[in-house]
C-alpha cells in the first residue's frame, strides 16, 4: 500500500469542512432524523406536536441562518463522502435554493401549528407529523441539491410522504382523490427520471454545474432541445401547468385542509424550482427557443385556473384553481427570461407559497365557523369573527395581485418585462386572470363572509392555534407588500445568479473547470 | 448489444403508453410498472451494454484498456428500482382499497371527489 501512494487530493476533499458551510446539508438531514424520532415514537401521540413544533421552528431557523451565509459570501457547496465534484453528490445552496426552502420551511412551520387545532388524535395516530418532516425533507433536498439525479430521489421522498398525507383519514372521496393524484404525479417524476436518463447519455455526468459548463461548450452539436422540452413537460406536470393540471383539482380539495395548505404551498412549487433550475441555469439558449410556448402554455394556466376559480362553488376547489392560475404567471415570468421575468417568476413563487397556503387555512377555518365549504349554504362570517374576516380578505386581496400586498409586485415585474420586449398580449392575460381572480375571490367575500346566516348554527369560537399561523403568514404577505425593497434586491440577485451562473460553478469547482 | 435493448424499450414505452390510456385502474397499474421497467432498461442501455469484461485498470495505466460498461447508470437503477417497486407496493394497495371502497376500478365512474352534479356557485343574494 505505502509503496505506491496515491495523490488523494486528486479525488478527495482534504480539507475540513468549515462549520458554516455544513448548513447547506443540514437541512434535510434534520428533518429525516427528526422525521425518524417520531416514527419511532409514533405510539406517543402527545409527544409528536411537541417535537415536530420546535424541529420546523429549528428548520426556520437554519434556513434563515444559511439564507444569510448565502447572501454575504455566495453559493455554498458541499458534497457528501468528500469526494470532489463531480464524483461525488454535491449539496449547492444558490440565493434561488436557500430562498425557496426558507419560505417552506415558513410554511410547514406555519401549517404544523395550525395542525394542532385540525389533525385529530386519529390523523396523529397515522403518523401526520412523522410524514410532514419526511415531506419537508424532500422539499429541502430538492431545493438545495446540486446533483440532477439526486433530485430526482428528493422528488421521490417528498412524493411518498406526500401519499402518505392525502390518504389520512382514508375515506373514500380521499381514496379517489388520491388515485389521481398518485398515478399522475408518478408519471411525471417518471418523466424526469427519462430525461436525466438521457442527460446522463448526453453528458456523462449528473452534476448540475458540470452539466451547465458542458452544455456550454457542446451547445452546437448536443441534442439539449430534447432534454429541455422534456424537462419543461415533466416538471410542468409536477408545477401543475395546462394541460397537464388536472390532477391538481381532482385532488387538492380532499385531504384535512392542512394538508392541502401544504400541498399548496409547497409541491406545485417545486416543480417551479426545478423549471427554473434547468430551463433557466443549464438550458438557457433553449429555454430562450421554447419561450414564445411557455408563454402560451403560462397565458392558457392562468385563464384556465381563473375561468375555473369562477365556476367553483366548493371553496376549496376554487382555491386548487387560484393555485393553478398563480402557476400561469410564474410560467409567464419564466417565459419572459432574465432580466425581470425570472425574478418575477420566483417573487410570485414565494408570494403564493405564503398565500396560497393561508388561503387553504382560512377555507378550512371558515368551513369550521359556517359547517359547510359550499358558497350556496356559506353565510355569516364576518358576523361570527370580524378579525377572521379581515384576514381573509387581505389575502384574497394578495391573491389576486392587488396592492399593497405581496402578490403585487411580481406581477407589476412580469407585466414590465413584457411590455419590455412587446408582448402586450402576455401582459393583458396577466392582468386579465388577475381580474377574473378578484372577482371569483370577491364573490367567496360577499357570499360567505358577508351574507346575513341562513340558520342557525352552534357558536363556535376559532382555537388561536389555528388563528396564529394564518395572522402570522397574513403579515408576512402585508410586510412583504409595505416594504418589498430587502427581497426585491434579494430575488434580483438570485435572478442574476440563476441566469449567469458562474459563482454557482465556481463554488462547485473552486479550482476552476 | 445496445440496438436489440433500444427495440425492447421502445416496446416497453408503447406497451406502457397504451395500458395508461386504459380506464381500468389495474391496466394503468400495469402500465406504470411497465413504464417503470422501461425506464429502468433505459438507464442501463445507456451504461454500454459488453459483457465480461472487469473494469480493471491495468498497471501504469490510468484508464482502461478497453471499453467496459459503466457502473454509474447500474448503480442509479438499483436507486430507481427500488424506488419504483416501492411506489408499484402502494399504488397496488391504493387501487385495492378503492376497489374497496367505491366498488369500482373504472376511472370514469370515480366522481365522488368531483360529483357531476355539483351545483354552480350562487348568481345572486
Amino acid at each position: 500500500m505505502a509503496a505506491n501512494p496515491a495523490d488523494l487530493s486528486a479525488a478527495l476533499v482534504l480539507t475540513p469542512v468549515p462549520a458554516a458551510d455544513w448548513l447547506v446539508v443540514l437541512p434535510p438531514a434534520w428533518c429525516l432524523l427528526v422525521g425518524a424520532v417520531l416514527l419511532m415514537l409514533r405510539k406517543s401521540l402527545h409527544l409528536q406536536a411537541l417535537i415536530a413544533i420546535p424541529a420546523l421552528a429549528v428548520l426556520v431557523v437554519i434556513d434563515a441562518l444559511l439564507l444569510a451565509h448565502v447572501a454575504a459570501n455566495g453559493p455554498v457547496t458541499m458534497v457528501m463522502g468528500r469526494w470532489l465534484p463531480p464524483f461525488g453528490i454535491a449539496f449547492t445552496a444558490d440565493l434561488t435554493g436557500v430562498l425557496f426552502a426558507l419560505a417552506g420551511a415558513v410554511v410547514a412551520f406555519a401549517g404544523s401549528v395550525h395542525a394542532l387545532a385540525d389533525i385529530d388524535a386519529s390523523g396523529r395516530r397515522y403518523g401526520f407529523y412523522p410524514f410532514l418532516l419526511l415531506l419537508m425533507a424532500g422539499v429541502s433536498g430538492a431545493f438545495l441539491t446540486g446533483d440532477i439525479f439526486n433530485l430526482y430521489v428528493w422528488f421521490e421522498v417528498l412524493l411518498i410522504s406526500s401519499f402518505g398525507l392525502i390518504t389520512l383519514g382514508s375515506e373514500p372521496r380521499q381514496i379517489d382523490g388520491a388515485i389521481k393524484y398518485a398515478f399522475l404525479n408518478l408519471v411525471a417524476t417518471t418523466l424526469f427520471l427519462v430525461t436525466t436518463g438521457y442527460l446522463y447519455g448526453i453528458f456523462g455526468t449528473l452534476n448540475m454545474a458540470d452539466i451547465a459548463v458542458k452544455a456550454a461548450a457542446g451547445r452546437a452539436e448536443l441534442p439539449l432541445m430534447t432534454l429541455a422540452t422534456l424537462y419543461f413537460l415533466a416538471f410542468g406536470m409536477k408545477a401543475a401547468a395546462f394541460p397537464v393540471n388536472f390532477w391538481l383539482p381532482a385532488s387538492y380539495h380532499t385531504p384535512r385542509v392542512v394538508v392541502s395548505a401544504l400541498f399548496a404551498g409547497l409541491l406545485t412549487k417545486v416543480g417551479i424550482y426545478a423549471l427554473l433550475r434547468t430551463l433557466v441555469m443549464l438550458f438557457p439558449v433553449e429555454r430562450e427557443e421554447l419561450s414564445f410556448l411557455i408563454a402560451i402554455v403560462g397565458v392558457a394556466t392562468m385563464l384556465l385556473g381563473a375561468l375555473g376559480a369562477l365556476g367553483q362553488s366548493d371553496i376549496r376547489r376554487l382555491l386548487g384553481y387560484v393555485v393553478i392560475s398563480g402557476i400561469g404567471v410564474i410560467l409567464a415570468g419564466l417565459s419572459l427570461g432574465s432580466p425581470g421575468g425570472i425574478g418575477g417568476a420566483i417573487f410570485y413563487a414565494l408570494h403564493s407559497m405564503v398565500v396560497m397556503t393561508a388561503l387553504y387555512m382560512a377555507a378550512g377555518l371558515a368551513g369550521r365557523l359556517a359547517g359547510s365549504f359550499d358558497l350556496n349554504r356559506l353565510g355569516g362570517l364576518y358576523s361570527r369573527s370580524a378579525l377572521f374576516s379581515a384576514l381573509s380578505l387581505v389575502l384574497f386581496f394578495a391573491a389576486s395581485g392587488l396592492p399593497p400586498f405581496s402578490g403585487f409586485w411580481p406581477k407589476v415585474m412580469v407585466a414590465k418585462a413584457a411590455i419590455d420586449i412587446g408582448a402586450w398580449w402576455l401582459t393583458a392575460s396577466v392582468f386579465l386572470a388577475g381580474f377574473l381572480t378578484t372577482i371569483a375571490l370577491g364573490r367567496v367575500f360577499a357570499l360567505a363572509y358577508w351574507r346575513a346566516e341562513v340558520r342557525g348554527l352552534p357558536a363556535q369560537s376559532i382555537p388561536a392555534s389555528a388563528l396564529l399561523p394564518l395572522a402570522g403568514l397574513t403579515a408576512l404577505t402585508v410586510v412583504f407588500g409595505l416594504f418589498p425593497d430587502a427581497l426585491l434586491s434579494l430575488v434580483q440577485h438570485a435572478e442574476q445568479s440563476l441566469a449567469n451562473p458562474d459563482a454557482y460553478i465556481g463554488s462547485v469547482f473552486p479550482g476552476g473547470k | 448489444m445496445e440496438f436489440p435493448f433500444v427495440l425492447l424499450i421502445g416496446l416497453f414505452f408503447a406497451a406502457a403508453v397504451y395500458l395508461m390510456l386504459s380506464k381500468f385502474l389495474v391496466r394503468v397499474l400495469l402500465g406504470v410498472v411497465l413504464l417503470g421497467n422501461g425506464v429502468n432498461l433505459l438507464l442501463f442501455t445507456n451504461g454500454r451494454i459488453l459483457r465480461e469484461i472487469p473494469p480493471i485498470i491495468p498497471e501504469g495505466h490510468d484508464v482502461p484498456a478497453t471499453l467496459t460498461a459503466n457502473a454509474l447508470p447500474q448503480a442509479l437503477i438499483l436507486t430507481a428500482i427500488v424506488i419504483s417497486f416501492s411506489f408499484f407496493a402502494f399504488l397496488l394497495v391504493l387501487v385495492y382499497r378503492a376497489y374497496q371502497d367505491l366498488g369500482t376500478d373504472n376511472g370514469n365512474e370515480m366522481r365522488l371527489a368531483e360529483p357531476e352534479d355539483d351545483p354552480l356557485p350562487p348568481t345572486g343574494y
